[in-house]
């Protein structure tokens, strides 16, 4: 029994002792390395695309100028929203739990997302937005909401969204939506100005094919999105998005609370972030059908 | 005694925490499990969206495992140092992944560690 314990001993007490001492300068590496992206965030110019950071919101800045949100505006990892909606995501909480009508959860059931807790194997997903259908609206608002530029002319407001390169018009000459209208990505939308600072859009005519987010939430060709654009110094911008959707929700429910926005200056050169069918094709190749157990191997 | 020298070399390629969520889904990890590390040779770096991909030749006593490692998009890495340039076949590195639960040699990628001790985090947020 001792000479057991002795050779036992033998093997194991220098291999708990470099176990300990790996462990030691990996926890040290892993610092190291942590102050290190730090540091390298910390050197990045100012003018090109600083999403990833997780900068604070910038000090208050001067007043807004009036019925003015034009700006390259960044929400930074806010905007993400990979669990869903930002106000609502499906995380299983009572809280996030929707307002759903008997149509609604069934047309729920249909959906098969990839991230939050109804969450299936990537190559399993029948996301439409898997292999780069138009994410359509809303969910350009409420899953991978980048440094979005908006434009204003006298009858318009122009966004143009840095995922995918998408850019939607937003009619203010004071029309009205389209009665009955042929079903679109985008939909059609309108707005007006609700007070100096307060920019209100409305839209309808979504296609059906389309979800509400990346959890999966349904929509019919009921959906009014209300999307209301709030500058609350010439700095920052706020997004509050309301769903409102009698046959799939029993009351209209805020998807984004008053998301924030920098804003960044003229010379921010935004980048690009498309989803591509043949690199996505790649991407499955290669990690989605062996972690899937899907592949030929 | 050979399962206290699997445990004691095990720990051997632990580091601690463990990553964001992804774009693409975490269905094919278990985000408590522990990372590994690996000296590899790049055999591929693909930088392209919605992830950008790195293939890697693990030597493991003469047998060869070809890994497969994914991390975020390419707006997402820049901010964190990594450029299309970052990584090229041959070269020699030490990699620390997140496996996959079905046992293949696929992961997220967590960091990179060149043999002059320069670092690569991976970039954050989805």
């Amino acid at each position: 029994m001792e000479i057991q314990f002795k050779t036992v001993n033998r093997f194991l007490i220098p291999i708990f002792v470099v176990a300990a001492a790996t462990f030691c300068s990996l926890a040290f590496a892993q610092g190291q390395t942590q102050q290190a992206g730090s540091a390298r965030s910390q050197r990045v110019a100012p003018n090109i695309d600083g999403w990833g950071d997780n900068r604070p919101l910038s000090p208050s800045a001067a007043p807004a100028p009036v019925h003015d949100i034009s700006g390259i505006w960044d929400p930074g990892p806010r905007g993400v929203q990979q669990l869903g909606a930002g106000a609502m995501p499906e995380d299983g909480k009572p809280e996030h739990q929707l307002p759903y009508t008997a149509e609604g959860l069934a047309k729920l059931n249909l959906t098969e997302p990839s991230n939050g807790v109804r969450t299936v194997l990537p190559v399993d997903s029948n996301d439409p937005a898997w292999h780069c259908d138009p994410q359509g609206l809303p969910r350009e608002d409420l899953f991978e909401l980048r440094t979005t530029q908006i434009f204003q002319t006298p009858e318009k407001v122009l966004l143009l969204y840095e995922y995918g390169k998408v850019w939607r018009v937003v009619w203010s000459d004071g029309r009205e939506l389209p009665k009955n209208p042929e079903p679109r990505w985008f939909g059609y939308s309108v707005g007006k100005w609700e007070d100096d600072y307060t920019f209100v859009v409305t839209s309808a005519g979504m296609d059906e094919r389309t979800w509400i987010d990346r959890a999966g939430r349904p929509h019919s060709s009921d959906l009014r999105v209300e999307e209301r654009f709030h500058r609350v110094d010439h700095d920052h911008l706020e997004l509050t998005v309301v769903i409102n959707d009698p046959k799939m929700y029993t009351k209209p429910w805020v998807a984004l609370d008053k998301l924030k926005f920098n804003l960044e200056p003229p010379n921010f050169d935004v980048r690009e972030m498309m989803c591509s069918p043949s690199e996505l094709a790649e991407y499955d190749k290669l990690m989605g059908e062996p972690a899937s157990g899907k592949d030929s191997h | 005694m050979k399962v206290l020298m699997a445990l004691a070399l095990a720990v051997n390629i632990v580091v601690v925490s463990a990553p964001l969520s992804a774009h693409h889904g975490d269905a094919i990890y278990d985000l408590t499990a522990k990372n590994v590390t690996l000296k590899g040779t790049v055999t591929e770096w693909l930088w392209a969206n919605p992830h950008c991909v790195l293939r890697f030749d693990v030597n493991d006593n003469g047998q060869v495992a070809h890994w497969v490692a994914e991390t975020t998009a390419p707006p997402s890495l820049i901010n964190r140092g990594w450029t299309k340039e970052s990584l090229k076949a041959g070269d020699q590195v030490t990699i620390t992944v997140l496996p996959v639960k079905n046992g293949r040699t696929v992961g997220r990628l967590i960091e990179v560690i060149f043999p002059d001790g320069q670092k690569l985090p991976r970039g954050s947020g989805e």
